[in-house]
């Protein structure tokens, strides 16, 4: 059906943009339990830390991030010489603009989730001998399920959708950076391009509309086996 | 000393500052609402933190300002019973039950599950989701759930107060058999004086605006009318006990024996031999120089005046003893007069079978 060009385009991208997601959800965890839970008056500018990459343009982002992290960059330098990772012009790169992109997607329902449970079910979770680390783990994050679920398919979505972000920090080159949106643009810049082009598109509706529905369907199951009793 | 609190706790404008002791098994909180039996309970659950004072369950210190103790909440070993069942909507009934074991340090065995499944006549729901039950339903597996998670003490926070008539009448024989059956030491809040007799009818801590107002053996309490608040002192009277002797299922009674005399109530579904606690009040008690003949009411009680209390304008509390047990009439002044009452008589003392139908009744088991 697809030919090795495409098929590569498809692959990567999902990979870029599964990695983008599983790598953000803990750090995303952390900072939805923050927000919701925080007295801090401080929060405000970690909120609008986090919002920042919906409301800026995609290409500053991604101009921002190959300045920090570029090769010869401070921190950049560091993470190279550390751990061996390398973000500018590599698909680690695409993921992590990726990843940034999706952010404020991923906090958000958390957060929600988060702020709708009702602590005095966790209160009585303590009365029955359950320290805050497992309160957390067997009553809020199970009850913010679907909140969880969620924010990964938005930010799932966004992240394979990324461009702007994308391009600037790590380029468009084909089976390291060529994500599903840069592959479309190029196929569409090229004469003769259009079929390939028009198949992608499709494809990418498709895989749109698939963790759309599925996420739906998801979040009703789970509503339904916890609607508050 | 099962139960020791001296604390103080400011809590926007409401000042809590409360002392009380109790060794009973069981404890009944009594109060108005907004009196701070709630927090009171929190504070002893380890869920809310006083500013000052000092908390000991079952003689082990969990709160200590001046030694900086705070044992938090999931050490406390405490099972708490909320007016809401608030159980775990992401799991089913089983999972709810044996969500306390999984921390317990002495986990309750298969047939200690069997056993509070079978006291909260839950078994047939075990494999539902919590989100179908009904509230009285939810209630039980609350209470099954604080039992199973192997508490030291058992906090009841009202736990028929957020449910209609019907589904108290469903839920209180349970917490009745709790408190009868368990050997736990029970701390009940209430702020319905008839649930609070069912339930602890030996200890009673009243508490208002904050302050502890009385803290001593029920029948003390139920003596004073003051004690009770505007809305309860009706109800003010004595506790009497009494044996059951004998049911008459053709009249739908059961007869009881009460220092030698017999008394008749509605049917008390206990069995004959079981020793129950019969709240009188005192407006329901009539007073007759002579033992009344052709009269309806079937309770004529021989009794001994032992003193005659004024009691505002127009009423006379007539204290008196049947037997060893004490009994209260609250008659008119000029009853009281018509009769020339005195000390040191012998009076018959007359209660309707049906003024006792609404009333509280507790096995009193082996105590």
């Amino acid at each position: 059906m697809f030919d090795a060009a495409t098929l590569e385009v498809l692959t990567l991208s999902l990979w870029v943009a599964t990695t983008a997601v599983v790598v953000s959800l803990p750090l995303a965890l952390a900072v939805a339990w923050f927000l919701a839970r925080s007295q801090w008056r401080g929060k405000m500018v970690v909120d609008a830390l986090v919002h920042l990459p919906l409301v800026m343009p995609p290409v500053v982002t991604g101009y921002l991030l190959l300045v920090g992290l570029g090769r010869n960059s401070l921190v950049g330098g560091w993470f190279a010489d550390t751990f061996g990772l390398v973000f500018a012009f590599k698909w680690t790169g695409a993921a992590l603009a990726g990843a940034i992109m999706g952010f404020p997607l991923l906090v958000r329902p958390i957060r929600l989730s988060l702020e709708a449970i009702d602590n005095r079910v966790e209160a009585a979770a303590a009365t029955l001998g359950a320290s805050p680390i497992w309160v957390a783990l067997t009553v809020t994050l199970p009850l913010a399920l679907p909140g969880v679920i969620a924010g990964l398919v938005l930010a799932f979505a966004r992240a394979l959708g990324e461009f702007g972000a994308t391009i600037t920090f790590a380029s468009n080159i084909p089976g390291e950076t060529r994500t599903l949106p840069i592959a479309i643009y190029t196929f569409i810049q090229v004469p003769g391009g259009e079929s390939r082009a028009a198949q992608l598109i499709i494809v990418s509706i498709a895989v749109s509309l698939t963790a759309l529905v599925a996420s739906e369907l998801i979040a009703r199951r789970v509503k339904r086996l916890q609607a508050a009793p | 000393m099962t139960l020791s609190v001296d604390i103080t706790h400011r809590q926007g404008d409401f000042t809590l500052e409360c002392a009380f002791e109790s060794d009973a098994r069981v404890t009944g909180l009594f109060g108005p609402s907004g009196a701070g039996k709630s927090s009171l309970l929190r504070i002893i659950a380890g869920l809310v933190r006083p500013d000052l004072g000092r908390v000991e369950l079952a003689g082990r210190c969990v709160f200590d300002s001046r030694a900086g103790v705070h044992v938090p909440a999931h050490r406390r070993r405490i099972g708490y019973v909320f007016q809401r069942a608030r159980l775990f909507a992401h799991l089913n009934v089983r999972h709810n039950l044996g969500y306390g074991a999984w921390f317990a340090r002495e986990k309750p065995g298969r047939a200690r599950f069997r056993q509070v499944v079978d006291m909260l006549d839950i078994g047939p729901l075990l494999n539902r989701r919590v989100t179908g039950l009904s509230g009285g339903e939810q209630q039980r597996v609350a209470i099954g759930r604080a039992l199973l998670s192997n508490p030291a003490m058992l906090l009841l926070d009202e736990p028929l107060a957020s449910l209609d008539v019907a589904r108290r009448q469903e839920v209180l024989p349970y917490i009745e058999r709790l408190s009868a059956e368990s050997e736990l030491p029970i701390v009940f809040v209430s702020h319905q004086l008839d649930e609070l007799l069912r339930l602890a009818n030996r200890r009673v801590v009243a508490v208002r605006d904050g302050r502890v107002t009385f803290s001593g053996p029920t029948a003390e309490f139920l003596a004073q009318p003051s004690l009770l608040g505007a809305e309860q002192a009706g109800d003010a009277g004595v506790l009497l006990r009494a044996e059951i002797i004998a049911h008459w299922p053709g009249d739908g009674l059961t007869e009881l024996v009460c220092g030698r005399q017999s008394l008749f109530v509605p049917h008390v579904a206990h069995p004959a031999g079981s020793a129950i606690t019969l709240h009188v009040r005192a407006r329901d008690v009539m007073l007759a120089r002579q033992r009344p003949q052709d009269i309806s009411a079937l309770n004529v009680l021989e009794a001994r005046i032992e003193q005659l209390v004024a009691d505002g304008d127009y009423a006379v509390n007539v204290h008196m003893r049947v037997g060893e047990q004490p009994l209260e009439a609250r008659i008119t002044r000029r009853s009281a007069e018509a009769l020339v009452l005195a000390p040191g008589q012998t009076i018959h003392a007359v209660v309707k079978s049906l003024a006792l139908a609404e009333q509280a009744w507790e096995r009193l088991g082996g105590l």
